[in-house]
């Protein structure tokens, strides 16, 4: 304990002081006589310096885990089961938090029009924009109407072609990014079964993936089909998976509207 | 050990997240503990698994994700032909458990320091870096500590971040998450020159100071983590007068006040993670040359200096220096700082830390030179408070203390 006189934290809460009486000046600073060195000064620290070594450590241990035991193991509350209340979408949860990644996975940034979801609302609008504006290949045609898909760059595109070179060149983007693939033209009726199933477990839906990323014969239902700006290139055979899907073994979280629903777990809790 | 690995600039720091799977979900045995790494046959096992469409998908990738604890197995898993392409599929599919599990896949890939699996995670930043935006806190918090652990590793990485631009929701959690992945990327060592450049363009440092000062009503988590990132930027020595001009110094000076006026008498839990970094941007910024202690002639900063003190010297004794550091560099130059150390008495406090370490021992004697380098009307006052400074064995102090009593004789001859 140190020895504080009581009514210190007192004066803390109190308003700033009124100006205090100049204290004393002090003396034109001479320079030290040898063998005496001292002189005041103001002390600049890098970041290796050794007197900040002791809080770094601290620092480190926190960030590993160590100081808060386990991270938190916040203790998820389980509900009793609730369905998502998106028509259609027969989801059912016993996590909110289950809830919430379902809704903004597949519910929040939907397109209305074609029932692709979306990362986020930014590349929602971009889509909607680019897919669905029936005025936007007219003024296109004029101007640079392709936006680019970072918040915050205001660059703009007369094509999806120049727009892609610019991700890669000034953002560093990949040169295959899932969310900038030019529309085909023919926009084609890969997402007719989405839209029947809206809501219902990805699996049908991303069952039209075949981009040409997935050369191997995967019954790709992961990928992101359904988040997709454009739409992928047309690979052979399509709708063979998705048949495949439906003569196959049905996923049990897949709900045909009045079947037979069966839940999934949400995310556990973090440890 | 850590702390020679930070004299070594070694002492890297990764988060990690991690769950319970209970033993059901994976379909095991018991508490069967897979930690031994898996044979490059399971592993592809799994990988086809994960890529067949059928109901075993999310057993077999939570499975993975199970597996993926160990080193060998991520090392032979981004060996394998289109593994981390199918786990950024399933990460950016709409299936969101999927999503979740995949997430959590590549979380624990980030954690390995294996050049090779780092490398490979490259074409991952993108993907993460769109989803920060989004609105499931557990997931975009995922994301957001995989990109800090894969930050840490990987220049490449950290030269995607900032062209990419980062848009995050103002949620507590991601914001503490996005402010770990900021002090990650600040401690690079190409951070001085080329992000700390970059971030002081944008307004990322007025948003950071304000998150800071708002920590104490709005949760300290992101707080804590933009303090750090602040005293990343800060002593580097290259940014200080933009933030001098942002008023940093009244705004810190504030938060310190708030800080030691709540603070309970006993240790309050994680609020050291706050007042260190707060500490030490005040030092370094009142060192610079254009001398702006004249900003902050308010005595009740030493009130407060000593409060903290008081609630960590127990728990948390490396705050002595930090605080010992802020002490010098007010009392260095101004007198005003020396004569309130005075009035208020803190002088038998002050002088409590001695024995703490050499370090304080060394900067309590600095400070009272800094005193008694005033003149005679101070060393007046110190010898009426502190009585004559008790020698001790260590040469530094020892020396120390001989400035100190040839300042006050020089001073005071009396």
């Amino acid at each position: 304990m140190l020895p504080l006189s009581p009514g210190l934290r007192h004066r803390l809460r109190e308003g700033p002081p009124p100006p205090a009486p100049l204290a004393p000046p002090a003396p034109p600073r001479a320079p030290p006589a040898p063998p005496f060195a001292f002189a005041p000064r103001r002390l600049r620290l890098g970041r290796q310096h050794p007197l900040l070594e002791d809080g770094d450590v601290h620092r480190h241990l926190y960030l590993q885990g160590v100081l808060t035991g386990l991270a938190d193991p916040a203790d998820r509350p389980r509900v009793s089961e609730f369905s998502c209340h998106i028509s259609g979408c027969c989801q059912v949860f016993d996590t909110l938090e289950g809830y919430e990644h379902h809704y903004n996975t597949l519910h929040r940034n939907v397109c209305s029009f074609c029932k692709r979801s979306f990362p986020s609302g930014h590349l929602l609008d971009i889509h909607i924009l680019e897919w669905h504006d029936s005025f936007f290949q007219i003024m296109a045609e004029k101007q640079n109407m392709y936006k680019c898909l970072v918040e915050g760059c205001a660059e703009k595109f007369k094509s999806t072609k120049d727009r892609k070179d610019h991700l890669v060149t000034v953002h560093l983007y990949p040169n295959d990014f899932r969310f900038d693939r030019p529309k085909k033209v023919k926009s084609g009726p890969k997402h007719v079964s989405s839209r029947t199933k809206q809501g219902a477990s990805m699996p049908i839906d991303v069952s039209m993936e075949t981009s040409k990323q997935f050369q191997v014969d995967l019954m790709e239902t992961g990928p992101s089909e359904n988040m997709e700006i454009p739409q992928p290139a047309a690979s052979p055979g399509p709708s063979v998976p998705e048949k495949r899907l439906y003569k196959s073994r049905i996923p049990s979280t897949i709900c045909f509207g009045q079947g037979a629903t069966r839940g999934f777990k949400g995310p556990r809790k973090k440890v | 050990a850590l702390r020679k690995a930070r004299r070594q600039e070694q002492l890297v720091s990764k988060r990690l997240l991690r769950e319970d799977i209970t033993a059901e979900e994976l379909g095991q045995d018991g508490a069967k503990v897979v930690l031994d790494p898996l044979s490059e046959e399971e592993v592809l096992e799994l990988l086809r698994g994960v890529q067949r469409g059928s109901e075993d998908r999310k057993r077999s990738l939570s499975q993975l994700r199970w597996a993926l604890q160990n080193k060998e197995t991520q090392q032979k898993f981004v060996r394998l032909d289109g593994s981390i392409r199918t786990l950024i599929g399933l990460f950016t599919s709409s299936l969101a458990d999927m999503q979740m599990e995949a997430a959590r896949c590549l979380h624990e890939l980030s954690h390995s320091s294996d050049p090779a699996v780092v490398e490979a995670c490259l074409p991952v930043t993108s993907y993460l870096l769109t989803y920060l935006s989004g609105y499931s806190i557990e997931f975009t918090e995922l994301c957001l500590y995989t990109l800090g652990n894969l930050v840490v590793e990987s220049e490449a990485v950290r030269k995607q971040l900032l062209p990419q631009g980062i848009t995050a929701s103002p949620h507590e959690a991601v914001l503490e998450g996005l402010g770990y992945v900021l002090s990650q990327l600040l401690q690079a060592k190409e951070a001085p020159a080329e992000i700390i450049p970059l971030v002081l363009d944008s307004v990322l440092p007025q948003h950071m100071l304000r998150l800071v000062c708002s920590g104490l009503k709005a949760g300290t988590g992101a707080a804590v983590e933009f303090a750090w990132c602040l005293h990343y930027i800060i002593c580097s020595h290259t940014a200080n007068m933009a933030l001098l001009s942002l008023g940093a110094v009244p705004a810190l000076t504030s938060l310190l006040l708030d800080l030691a006026s709540e603070m309970p008498q006993d240790a309050s839990e994680g609020l050291e993670l706050l007042v260190c970094p707060v500490l030490r941007c005040l030092s370094n910024l009142l060192a610079e040359e254009t001398g702006c202690e004249g900003q902050i002639q308010d005595e009740r900063l030493l009130i407060a200096l000593f409060l903290i003190l008081q609630c960590f010297l127990q728990q948390h004794p490396f705050i002595v220096q930090e605080c010992l550091w802020l002490l010098n560099n007010l009392t260095a130059d101004e007198p005003f700082f020396c004569s309130a150390l005075l009035s208020l008495d803190l002088l038998p406090a002050l002088l409590q830390l001695l024995p703490c370490s050499r370090m304080a021992s060394v900067l309590v004697l600095t400070i009272l030179c800094n005193i008694a380098e005033k003149g005679p009307a101070y060393c007046q006052q110190l010898h009426r408070q502190a009585g004559p400074p008790q020698l001790a064995a260590d040469p530094e102090v020892v020396g120390q203390c001989f400035e100190l009593l040839h300042l006050l004789f020089l001073h005071w001859p009396e």
